[in-house]
């Protein structure tokens, strides 16, 4: 859904044919696309580098408090309290999740098929995902909550949740493209629940509890540009040479030597709905693991256009409101002059009843007049 | 203007309002249910649809059937036919309990209820968010609705003074409730423009403010007669045929308004292909568009428009079709992406229906007690309601009896300014 100008027309008349006539005109501009946040961070992940050891879950949870999802009675004979990794989805007990998706590489035969073999053989021909919030440029769930429960911070465009604010309307959940934002429907007090890029953290100069935790640099924590080039670099690398890995944060020291894989050229999220500071590269299509095919525009700009090109200023909704009163008040003069005389005969949609025989000989007299 | 509005009395506690009493008592154990062990316990809302039938139907399609109000204001007060002003009444009385309970239900339905008076709050309001405008519009509105009404109730208190107060500002309350119901019938279809892909394409669409607030208005005219063909069935109610006939005439023209700004839509945007895919879509989409075309064939024939029969028929259609268009859009036509699917659970349609019970036992309990339909002709009807006006006066004081009141009738005469 870009917003071109045919698209934008048809907004308009839209606007003018719901506001009534003449209401609104002249040239109204779509929304711009949002930018980059000055200090935007976020992550890179590299699922080429992913060995499923679900660390990150591990350190997400333990992070946020989050209980497990599942302890089945079995389990609690022994002694045991649940499984980390006991669902297989994000769920509003978990805001990090690794999927694997197996059987990817052998019909994906593509490009060198030497490269193609080693790396399958590394990886058991299945390829890991990593899913959490993307922390959009252009987030849809900030633009749809009506209460701003869902924020963007305006330095490092982390998209945050504030509970004090949220109503539990869910239209977060509908706005969503990659169906991030999680309800706790089995509570009586429910919340939103989703990655917030471990905020504290960051602003105590640490990094996200899951980059801490992955041991192969498959998630990377940076600035969002920094991030994008380290991509490129790994896009251009030769498949199958050599190649040094940062691991943790970009700026880290910590780094290791890897087998570059037969990327997809290209970095998920670089352009998805308007940019996501969450990032992916894979070797096999992205939308085999899940991700969804999105244009470069979020929804938010055309809901937005559309929605402010009608009450852009209250201005249409004003000048329809005063056309309305006047031709009501135009069309009620004489049930109003009626109520002068006293006698409330007839008055438009609220004409008495006689009730009585007092007032229903007044209602007479009232009707001679 | 000389028509009169009245109770039409009869006995309130029939079996039919035990009947719509138990519904509404079964709906209400699931509410408290849901209040005290949460959504999850009564409802199959899920992360992939978040919104059922609660927001699909309570909300959505509740207060497009609550339009009669609005599309029969927008007719008397805009338009100036003064001589659908009878039947402005009955209609703000749908309106007021739609939006009333559609109301009630969103605090159903959100999670954190608690909060809800944050969408009040200069601090909180997101001027981007589409559901922004449609929260602070239907609150309004339902006041709006409730000051609208006020009259038959003044009328059945016998507050003179404040009816002839109200009477001096109605006409703004009147430019208001045409104004908001245009802004947030609307607006409902704008929720899902920001829900992109996950909207069959056939639905989705960047002009589907302008078709939900088309089938709004629509499905306003088609509540006003099927309200009124109600009434005259089960309330001994003379047919108002001659009036209805002219309500109904309206609707072909909207409709047909309404089908070919979709068409071209869809036109426009290439998705016609999307007709022959494989799926529901395409099927769905065909029973809306013959919902509304058999109701446009009918109603465009002055000679059938007037027969009771097909007046029913095509105001159900039209109620139909409008609310499967409603439904398509959120919830059969939504996809979430794939492993995602719902269906209610019994504990949430109980609620639902419960509510919709409700809505129904108050419209009974105010066209009985209050003055809201129009007084019959003389001897047309009232003869059959003359023993039955009894508990009127119990139950308001002062109110009328209907023998006493059909003695003070005059023709309708359509005079306005």
């Amino acid at each position: 859904m870009s917003i071109d100008r045919r698209h934008f027309l048809k907004g308009l008349a839209a606007g003018a044919a719901s506001l009534g006539a003449g209401s609104i005109a002249g040239p109204v501009a779509a929304r711009p696309a949002k930018a980059l946040a000055p200090g935007a961070v976020g992550i890179l992940y590299d699922a080429t580098q992913c060995i499923g050891c679900k660390a990150c879950e591990v350190a997400c949870k333990a992070h946020n408090d989050l209980p497990p999802v599942e302890n089945p009675a079995l389990d609690q004979v022994y002694g045991v309290r649940g499984a980390w990794d006991g669902g297989d989805d994000l769920d509003s007990r978990t805001m990090n999740k690794i999927k694997a998706y197996p059987g990817l590489k052998t019909v994906e035969a593509s490009r060198a098929d030497a490269v193609l073999a080693e790396s399958a053989a590394a990886s058991d021909e299945l390829s890991f995902v990593k899913r959490a919030c993307m922390h959009c440029v252009d987030p849809n769930c900030v633009s749809a909550c009506p209460v701003s429960a869902m924020t963007k911070d305006p330095q490092t465009g982390i998209v945050q949740y504030n509970p004090d604010a949220c109503i539990g309307c869910r239209y977060c959940q509908i706005a969503c493209p990659f169906n991030i934002p999680k309800f706790e429907y089995e509570k009586t007090f429910p919340q939103i629940v989703k990655c917030q890029l471990c905020t504290d953290r960051i602003a105590e100069g640490g990094i996200p509890a899951c980059c801490e935790a992955c041991p192969t640099g498959a998630s990377l924590f940076g600035r969002v540009e920094d991030l994008r080039a380290e991509g490129h670099r790994r896009l251009a690398a030769e498949p199958g040479s050599r190649l040094e890995y940062p691991i943790h944060a970009l700026d880290s020291a910590d780094t290791k030597v890897g087998t570059v894989a037969d990327y997809r050229p290209h970095i998920y999220g670089e352009t998805e709905t308007g940019g996501t500071q969450y990032m992916l590269m894979a070797d096999v299509p992205f939308e085999k693991l899940g991700l969804p095919t999105l244009d470069n525009e979020s929804s938010a700009r055309l809901s937005e256009t559309i929605q402010h090109t009608l009450y852009g200023g209250m201005v249409a909704p004003t000048l329809l409101l005063g056309g309305l009163v006047y031709a009501a008040y135009r069309n009620t003069r004489d049930e109003r002059e009626r109520a002068d005389d006293g006698l409330g005969e007839g008055a438009g949609i609220d004409a008495p009843v006689t009730t009585n025989p007092k007032s229903a000989s007044e209602t007479k007299e009232g009707s001679r007049s | 203007m000389s028509e009169r509005f009245r109770p039409i009395g009869g006995r309130l506690l029939t079996p039919h309002f035990y009947f719509l009493g138990v519904l509404l008592l079964i709906g209400a154990y699931f509410i408290v249910k849901r209040f005290i062990f949460g959504i999850g316990a009564v409802a199959n809302l899920s992360d992939g649809f978040p919104w059922g039938i609660w927001i699909t139907y309570d909300v959505v399609t509740g207060t497009a059937i609550a339009c009669g109000g609005y599309a029969m204001a927008l007719l008397v007060y805009v338009f100036n036919r003064g001589q659908f002003h009878p039947m402005v009444r009955a209609a703000l009385l749908t309106s007021v309990f739609g939006y009333t309970l559609a109301g009630a239900s969103i605090i159903v339905d959100v999670g954190r209820w608690w909060q809800l008076y944050n969408v009040f709050l200069p601090q909180y309001m997101n001027l981007n968010s589409v559901m922004l405008e449609v929260a602070l519009c239907v609150t309004l509105y339902t006041l709006v609705l409730w000051i609208e009404f006020s009259p038959a109730i003044l009328e059945a208190m016998q507050a003179k003074r404040w009816l002839r107060n109200l009477r001096h500002f109605l006409f703004l309350a009147i430019g208001l409730g045409i104004l908001l119901p245009t802004m947030h019938q609307s607006s409902l279809g704008s929720l899902l423009i920001i829900a992109g892909d996950k909207v069959h394409p056939l639905w989705q669409s960047n002009v589907i403010p302008l078709l939900f607030l088309l089938t709004a208005i629509t499905m306003g005219y088609a509540i006003v007669v099927f309200e009124s063909l109600y009434a005259s069935v089960n309330l001994n109610r003379p047919l108002e045929t001659p009036l209805l006939a002219k309500v109904s005439a309206l609707i072909p023209w909207l409709l047909i308004a309404y089908l070919f700004i979709r068409a071209a839509d869809i036109a426009r945007s290439g998705e016609f292909a999307m007709l022959l895919q494989a799926g529901p879509e395409p099927i769905l989409f065909a029973i809306e568009v013959a919902l509304f075309l058999y109701a446009i064939r009918l109603l465009r024939d002055p000679q059938k428009r007037v027969r009771p029969t097909v007046l029913f028929w095509t105001s159900l259609a039209v109620l139909f079709g409008g609310g499967l268009y409603r439904f398509n859009a959120f919830i059969i036509a939504f996809d979430p992406g794939p492993g995602w699917h719902y269906f209610p659970a019994v504990g949430e349609m109980m609620i639902t229906i419960g509510i919709v019970a409700f809505e129904i036992m108050a419209y009974l309990f105010f066209v009985k007690m209050t003055p809201v339909m129009m007084a019959a002709p003389e001897g047309g009807g009232s003869d059959r309601r003359a023993g039955s006006g009894l508990d009127t006066a119990r139950w308001l004081e002062g109110a009328p009896s209907s023998t006493q009141d059909s003695a003070s009738y005059r023709p309708t005469a359509a005079t306005s300014a």
